[in-house]
């Protein structure tokens, strides 16, 4: 396994190299270095002089890839690309353009975008796996059809809608938890307590009938039969039989994306006021801020590979047929 | 029997109490103190820069102005605004130099001296910048081991503080110059304020020469117009074409900076934790920062050392009444702490204002109606629910121009030619910009007549006001010319019916915009609507801002729109958007219609060196009527702003260009908490009668479950 793992590591080295430099290109056709040195400069009284200036401080006044005055190795390294992007596989993500310290502030803004993520998750996974568990324990039943109905109705939503009307209701019409904010410690508490229950709400529809259907695949298998031949109970088969063997699917599912909790969400956490990493991606893209847009496109690709990896673990640990070679 | 009948009534009694509010404590407050004297605000992006050397945006100034203090400021209540001493004892004195700098009248002057005293016993803020012991400053040097403690600026165990001199101000303007701070006035002040250029070179050069980033003591360089005479005195010397620069005074830009705040911040372990000048101000305002967490809230803190100020027992007419001198003489501050927080989108933060969390707030588009109805004589006024909840509204017109600009270098709409100025003046009367503030902005406007917005010496009301070339004055108020006039105009120009009568095409505008989502797109669509009117096609070139402001700057724009906002009140602040060497093309100037007429350019040079007065009038008459009769721009309309408060917020008075309004503002925080709990009980019977409802759809599955389970196999 450990050779598979290796192999998998070494894989992923120029899938980062090329999501980087995907990232670069698709950044720099929409602004060149001068536009960027004007956002941060500010649209009024600006001279060339300054432009330049602040260029040459911050690496931007080398050329994009290709460096033609310099000699061997140095076309390539003396280039804004190498410069910046070297550094990322080492995890020194530097100064943003703003000259902030971005490894600080990820350290700051992940937390708060966990506090979101984890209890959205676990929640989540609770409800939808209880409700799945409900609609398959009542399947062919009226309970089973409007449970359905109501999950496709609940998929159509969007996102937005559960927010804003999760706001109105909750926090504007019961006044049961602040709207919107943030705190620290376990002041966040009832800061929390709303986008997860949207979070958990908004994917109710989705995730309960993907694992009514997983649920449903299993009970029409023969060790079901047996069990019922059996003389054990409906309520006791599932909890014994199915729900066991369907976890399969559903933890290879969750375990890919553990490692993108800290990402964050980008609407939730705008519309809530979360200071998480979610906005911060998204406040970086609007202030063309090229230093944190490429570390946050690197984190987001490399906690991925690692999702995968850890897929692939989680299914020799809950499948003993399963090697990794 | 009664242990059942007991249950029954304790149930009931529950479920009663969870139907109707819960009395008490209120649960959807945001933050934790109850009964405290302090402002609850919010912002939607975070400041760019708190350092008062680069900082330049309304969002920054409403920061910054409330710590960093200049020499000067606007007086809070009167009107027009008027500047008066702040940490000047009095308004600087003035001296005339000639040439040679030898003393000379105004006349022969070439150069103006200002010399400005400033009080004694000013403290700055507690900051562990001024920390000392007997060995020195305490925390200059930072060690590895004393930084490992430190997380953030209120670990720092010793804080000092010092009396603030006229050297302090001097460094100030010397960190203007500095190129590493980019500060975006350095170009402007370059030309006015002597040796500030050269300065600018030599301080490039010791930064090629050294590491750009190590602190460098600027005490140690000398700036040609710049003097300390003592430690209350200093004075600045600058070219005497520029008398406007007195207005400099009162920004941000011209505020006290302790060297030793940049010394302090200036250190690698520190920026390490962001850390940094930019982000934690140093100042000898009324307020203090005490945290800036831009990803969620910003606290400021009344400073301890704040000297002695009053609220001003003087005011403009109407003050009186509005209870705006109740509180003349008292000391300020009124708050104890203001509390920003971060808030995105509009629709939390309105429904906040609306709980009582926010004690005060604009009005989006969106919640307009909620808050404003319109009189049966057009007038606009809080609607029965707002007016209800005691809230009150006050309504200003900014210092601002919002206009549609012709690129005079277009070969089509531009130039001077008589065919050209026909099809701009005809293009000006078609765009409807009455209907415009109507549909977009809910009557929040005011079509501008020139670009001088009311409250700027040189504007004019009423008939004398009207823009002849687009209005006809009727029945007392001003009528937009008609369509039919517009269309003479067209036809005049060349393009009758919108047809290019010399090559028999039509006539086709293109619009240069950065307008995205819904909004852009229905304005965009209004736009191409009243070319239509007009018979002349628009064709709307939409693009990044980035993509834009190239455009702009090489001329390729044809229409285009873009806004000015006041630094100062003066006409010069307005009028030198169309002077001849501000052109955006070659010049990089602010003169985006790239207007160029020698006529206009030489009644400036007179203009800006004028004081204001019946001549400096009439001159801006003669200025303002050659602009109308060139229209280089569609002169679009200032907006007016309407600001929501709470009963318990007061002496607020809308002021566009003071930065420092936060230290006249008082609470009431008790009638506060009041209205917060009277607005917020929670209401818990709603979620009992759903759960309740839940069990009454699961029961009949239930018993169809064990019917089916009870029933014989096949």
């Amino acid at each position: 396994m450990i050779y598979y793992l290796l192999r998998r590591v070494i894989y992923a080295i120029p899938i980062l190299i090329g999501v980087n430099l995907l990232t670069f290109a698709l950044f720099f056709v929409v602004n060149t270095p001068e536009d960027i040195a004007r956002m941060h400069l500010g649209d009024r009284h600006v001279t060339q002089e300054q432009i330049d200036f602040w260029k040459s401080e911050r690496g931007y006044d080398k050329p994009l890839l290709y460096n033609r005055e310099q000699q061997g190795w140095g076309v390539l390294s003396d280039t804004i690309f190498y410069v910046k992007s070297v550094r990322l596989f080492a995890f020194d993500f530097g100064l943003s353009d703003n000259g902030r310290n971005i490894t600080h502030d990820i350290q700051q803004r992940m937390w708060p975008s966990l506090a979101i993520a984890v209890p959205t998750l676990l929640i989540g996974l609770l409800v939808n796996i209880s409700f799945a568990l409900l609609m398959v324990f009542f399947r062919a039943t009226y309970v089973d059809f409007s449970s359905v109905l109501l999950c496709v109705v609940l998929m159509s939503i969007s996102a937005l809608f559960y927010i804003i009307g999760g706001q109105y209701l909750i926090a504007k019409l019961l006044k049961l938890v602040p709207i919107s904010g943030y705190d620290d410690s376990l002041s966040a508490i009832k800061f929390v307590v709303l986008p997860v229950i949207v979070g958990v709400v908004s994917g109710i529809g989705a995730g309960s009938r993907w694992y009514r259907t997983i649920f449903l695949e299993e009970v029409s298998k023969d060790y079901v039969t047996t069990a019922q031949a059996k003389g054990f109970g409906d309520f006791y088969i599932l909890f014994h039989h199915i729900l066991p063997n369907a976890m399969i699917p559903i933890l290879t599912g969750v375990v890919v994306i553990l490692p993108l909790l800290f990402l964050g969400s980008l609407i939730i956490e705008s519309f809530f006021g979360i200071p998480g990493l979610g906005s911060y991606t998204i406040d970086a893209i609007a202030n063309q801020d090229f230093a944190i847009v490429r570390t946050m496109v690197f984190l987001g690709s490399f906690l991925y590979i690692i999702g995968l990896l850890l897929t692939d673990i989680s299914y020799t640990l809950v499948d003993p047929r399963v090697r990794l070679e | 029997m009664q242990m059942l009948h007991d249950t029954i009534k304790h149930s009931a009694l529950i479920i009663l109490l969870l139907l109707s509010a819960c009395s008490g404590e209120v649960w959807n407050k945001p933050y934790q103190s109850s009964i405290d004297n302090t402002l609850y605000s919010s912002f939607t992006e975070r400041p760019k820069h708190l350092d008062p050397a680069r900082a330049y945006s309304s969002n920054e100034y409403a920061i910054l102005g409330q710590i960093y203090e200049p020499v000067l400021q606007y007086h809070y209540l009167k009107r027009p605004y008027q500047l008066v001493p702040l940490t000047a004892s009095a308004m600087p004195d003035l001296y005339y130099l000639d040439a040679q700098g030898n003393i000379s009248d105004e006349a022969q002057a070439s150069y103006i001296v200002y010399e400005v005293e400033i009080k004694p016993a000013i403290l700055f803020q507690p900051h562990p910048a001024f920390a000392t012991d007997a060995e020195g400053y305490l925390y200059h040097n930072i060690s590895e081991q004393q930084a490992a403690e430190i997380k953030r600026l209120a670990d720092f165990d010793d804080w000092a503080t010092r009396e603030l001199t006229a050297s302090d101000y001097v460094y100030q303007i010397k960190r203007l110059a500095d190129p590493v701070l980019h500060s975006p006035i350095a170009s402007i002040l370059g030309q006015y304020i002597v040796g500030f250029s050269e300065f600018s070179e030599r301080i490039a050069d010791l930064r090629r020469a050294e590491d750009a980033k190590a602190w460098l003591d600027l005490r140690n360089e000398e700036m040609a117009g710049l003097e300390v005479i003592d430690n209350y005195r200093y004075r600045i010397t600058v070219s005497s074409d520029y008398p406007q620069f007195i207005y400099w005074l009162a920004m941000p830009f011209f505020s006290a900076m302790p060297w030793e705040a940049e010394r302090f911040y200036n250190q690698p372990l520190l920026q390490e934790r962001n850390i940094v000048l930019d982000w934690f101000p140093v100042g000898s305002g009324a307020f203090m920062m005490t945290e800036n967490n831009p990803n969620l809230r910003m606290i400021l803190e009344r400073n301890p050392n704040f000297r002695d100020d009053y609220y001003p027992s003087e005011g403009d007419f109407g003050d009186q009444a509005n209870n705006l001198l109740q509180d003349a003489n008292k000391r300020l501050p009124f708050l104890d702490k203001v509390v920003y927080s971060l808030e995105k989108e509009s629709i939390p933060y309105w429904n906040k204002f609306l709980q009582g969390y926010y004690d005060s707030s604009g009005i989006s588009t969106d919640s307009f109606d909620q808050a404003i109805q319109i009189g049966q004589q057009g007038e606009l006024d809080l609607t029965d629910y707002m007016s209800a909840k005691g809230i009150e509204l006050s309504v200003s017109y900014q210092l601002s121009t919002i206009y549609i600009g012709f690129n005079m270098l277009d070969p089509t709409i531009g130039g001077n030619g008589e065919r050209a100025r026909k099809l701009r003046r005809a293009i000006s009367i078609a765009i409807d910009i009455e209907e415009y503030i109507s549909i977009f902005l809910n009557e929040r406007g005011l079509p501008a007549q020139s670009p001088l917005p009311l409250g700027i010496f040189g504007s004019r009301e009423g008939a004398a006001g009207v823009n002849p070339y687009v209005y006809d004055w009727v029945n007392g108020q001003a009528q937009r010319k008609s369509l039919a006039e517009a269309k003479q105009l067209l036809a005049d120009a060349g393009y009758e019916d919108g047809i290019d009568q010399q090559t028999q095409k039509p006539l086709i505008i293109h619009f240069d915009s950065v307008g995205v989502g819904p909004d852009a797109k229905a304005w965009l669509n209004w736009l191409r609507k009243q070319f239509d009117n007009l018979g002349v096609q628009l064709v709307i070139r939409n693009t990044d801002y980035n993509r834009f402001q190239d455009k702009m700057r090489k001329g390729t724009a044809q229409l285009f729109r873009w806004g000015w906002n006041a630094d100062y009140p003066d006409p010069e602040n307005f009028l030198f958007l169309f002077y001849g060497p501000n052109a955006k093309v070659g010049n990089q100037g602010t003169n985006s219609a790239n207007y160029q007429n020698p006529q206009f350019d030489e009644m400036f040079d007179r203009m800006r060196s004028m004081p204001n007065g019946d001549e400096r009038q009439a001159l801006l008459d003669e200025m303002i009527a050659l602009l109308r009769y060139d229209a280089p721009w569609i002169w679009g309309f200032h907006p007016k702003s309407f600001a929501l408060y709470h009963q318990w917020l007061g002496n607020v008075k809308p002021n566009q260009l003071a930065h420092n309004n936060l230290k006249y503002y008082s609470i009431d925080s008790e009638l506060r908490v009041q209205k917060q709990q009277q607005w917020n009980q929670p209401l818990l019977g709603p979620i009992v009668i759903f759960i309740l409802l839940l069990f009454v759809f699961i029961i009949p599955a239930i018993y169809v479950h064990k019917k089916r389970q009870q029933a014989p196999a096949l």
